[in-house]
């Protein structure tokens, strides 16, 4: 082989180095490209909807004229399904995580346990739905309701809790186990006075990261049967409906709408007006979806911080 | 303890009965534990016995093979015809147009984050991709209907209201940075000394990047399009919103059709008894998906147990 002149070296290296730089725009640009969507939705969002940012739009009840038309059954309805996810998956996944942890043995059990939960991290939303529709709706008898609503975002997110409960587990260093069982603490001592305090912030940024999942989830509480349409509001514990007095728990078995299923109907009206009723809910419930993201990462941020064992 | 027990024996049996309920509590706290663990087990097997005993009794009333074979998809028309192959074109269709989006731009965006992006960069780009994943699934779809189609429909005149085509780039948007995120995992745990050897060869990053670390990284790689498979697959809102709910059996992304998922949520919409054929249908429906979903599934695993390289 002829050896290369000078120059033809200097020429395959300009070439390589051209087609670096030209693959870094590349990879520039395929970011802007992300960038440039999530600004786009925003802004589209803000100037479509701003006209609608008024104290109303958060006051009123859905209506068919959508000048007049807001958003109070779906945001009321969001929290409070949100307020049953919580309640039913925190604990739940929290005690799984510790339990694949801290108890579980390497046993054919606890291999089926973990084997599943990864696959159904996979399983479609709108599968979750079926479940809920044939088991809570109808098995259970809880009909279309908050409760079956909460029920079915739990049963999505407890994979995603449980995960990041395992993890901020798993980082806590064995002495901490070791000192804690040579004073004689038992295994449950030992997690509930030093396992779960330290793995809390670990634990809390999952737990907002699946309800921040849960609130734009739409496909399941369709699937549940939702209505589009609800001008009231659940009943308040303790105050006055037309059949008595509401019951502690009698909210959770009103029929509901939520942010998402308010939007989709805004969106898939053919009369334009709604457009803009649909963009300033999307806003809000982006908005309240970003903040609590933004929550999550800045006690990711702080929590990498302080650990120092 | 009393300082006039002398014998000391009380006293042991005390500690003992201490002891024995301390034992009983931590097995009473393990049970429960477990307990709570195996809720996801009892998810799966509900999945599995909603699905199922639902679609048996479908299957009662229509043959498997016209499930399988028929072109039409009328379940709620006085001349019901039930071919799931209505649908399926039209959710095979909006996955390929979103893989064909999410990709190309997750692989290069992770090749980029891994190989050439300083950590300043790579600092930057993290919560964007996560934030572009956290995006509420129906906000895409008013997106997809009310920006993206009318941009589209600029280009290409003739473009309905309603396409596959709009709600499957959109759809590529929102699984980019599953793909993009997975990806970089995997080539960032290829060990540094493989760069190094190849550099030392006289390679460019570029080279050494396609030709070194994502062969390394393949397992990994296939596992991100796998998931990124999954989500198109089971993706429903955009689709619900912005390719229409008409089943049409085309292989053209240009027109609006019907997906699985849209069908389930066009059906729950409505206000169908319990117990009817229509009612039945979803369940059926939601069975091929999961089925699908659960052969790309198998297959994933069965990619990254054949080209995992362990170093």
């Amino acid at each position: 082989m002829k050896p290369l002149t000078t120059e033809e070296i200097r020429s395959v290296i300009a070439r390589g180095k051209f087609k670096d730089n030209l693959f870094k725009a590349t990879g520039v640009f395929c970011l802007a490209l992300a960038l440039v969507v999530i600004v786009a939705l925003i802004a589209d969002m803000v100037i479509k909807g701003s006209e609608r940012f008024t104290l109303d739009f958060f006051l009123n009840f859905a209506s068919r004229r959508a000048t007049q038309a807001g958003i109070l059954s779906a945001w009321v309805g969001s929290l409070l399904v949100m307020l049953v996810t919580a309640l039913a998956a925190v604990p739940l996944g929290v005690a799984a995580g510790l339990y694949l942890e801290e108890y579980a043995k390497r046993n054919w059990l606890t291999n089926i346990i973990e084997i599943n939960i990864t696959n159904l991290a996979a399983v479609p939303s709108i599968v979750y739905g079926l479940l809920a529709l044939g088991i809570f709706v109808y098995q259970f008898g809880f009909g279309q309701s908050i409760l079956s609503a909460g029920l079915t975002l739990a049963l999505l997110i407890l994979p995603i809790i449980i995960v990041s409960t395992r993890e901020a587990i798993r980082a806590i260093p064995a002495m901490i186990r070791e000192g804690s069982m040579a004073v004689g603490a038992t295994r449950w001592q030992t997690c509930r006075y030093h396992i779960l305090p330290y793995a809390m912030p670990g634990i809390l940024t999952g737990v907002i990261i699946g309800l921040a999942r849960a609130i734009g989830e739409t496909a399941p509480i369709i699937t549940i049967g939702a209505l589009t349409f609800i001008a009231f509001l659940p009943p308040v514990p303790f105050t006055e409906t037309g059949e008595g007095t509401a019951g502690l728990f009698d909210w959770v078995m009103s029929p509901f709408t939520v942010m998402p299923i308010q939007i989709f109907n805004w969106t898939s009206r053919p009369d334009p007006a709604f457009e803009v009723n649909a963009a300033a809910a999307g806003f809000v419930l982006m908005a309240m979806v970003l903040s609590m993201n933004a929550v999550a990462i800045y006690l990711r941020y702080k929590m990498r911080k302080n650990i120092k064992w | 303890m009393s300082a006039n027990n002398t014998s000391g024996l009380p006293q042991v049996s005390n500690r003992l009965a201490y002891n024995a309920m301390r034992h009983w509590k931590e097995r009473l706290i393990e049970a429960l534990l477990l307990a709570a663990a195996a809720v996801s087990v009892l998810t799966t097997l509900g999945i599995v016995y909603v699905l199922v005993s639902e679609s048996v009794s479908f299957f009662s009333h229509v043959s498997i093979v016209d499930f399988l074979t028929d072109t039409q998809w009328t379940p709620l028309f006085d001349d019901a015809h039930f071919g799931i192959m209505v649908l399926i074109s039209g959710t095979l269709v909006s996955s390929g147009v979103a893989l064909l989006v999410a990709i190309p731009m997750g692989t290069i965006i992770a090749i980029y984050l891994s190989e050439f992006a300083d950590s300043r960069v790579r600092e930057a780009a993290k919560p964007i991709l996560e934030l572009l994943g956290g995006i509420p699934t129906i906000v895409f779809g008013y997106f997809a209907l009310l920006v993206v189609t009318p941009i589209l429909q600029a280009i290409l005149p003739g473009l309905p209201g309603f396409s596959l085509l709009s709600a499957g780039l959109v759809m590529g948007i929102m699984i980019v940075p599953y793909i993009a995120s997975l990806s970089e995992d995997a080539m960032r745990a290829v060990p540094m000394s493989m760069r190094e050897g190849a550099y030392a060869m006289g390679s460019t990053k570029l080279y050494t990047a396609l030709h070194v670390v994502v062969p390394a990284a393949i397992s990994g790689l296939a596992a991100s399009y796998i998931l990124g498979i999954s989500r198109a697959v089971g993706e429903t809102m955009i689709l619900a919103v912005a390719a229409g709910m008409q089943p049409n059996l085309t292989w053209n992304p240009m027109e609006p059709a019907a997906t699985i998922t849209s069908y389930i949520v066009q059906v729950a919409l409505g206000d169908l008894p319990h117990g009817s054929i229509g009612y039945q249908t979803i369940f059926a429906a939601g069975l091929t998906l999961l089925l699908i979903t659960l052969v790309f599934n198998i297959l994933g695993q069965w990619l990254r147990a054949k080209f995992r390289e362990a170093y």
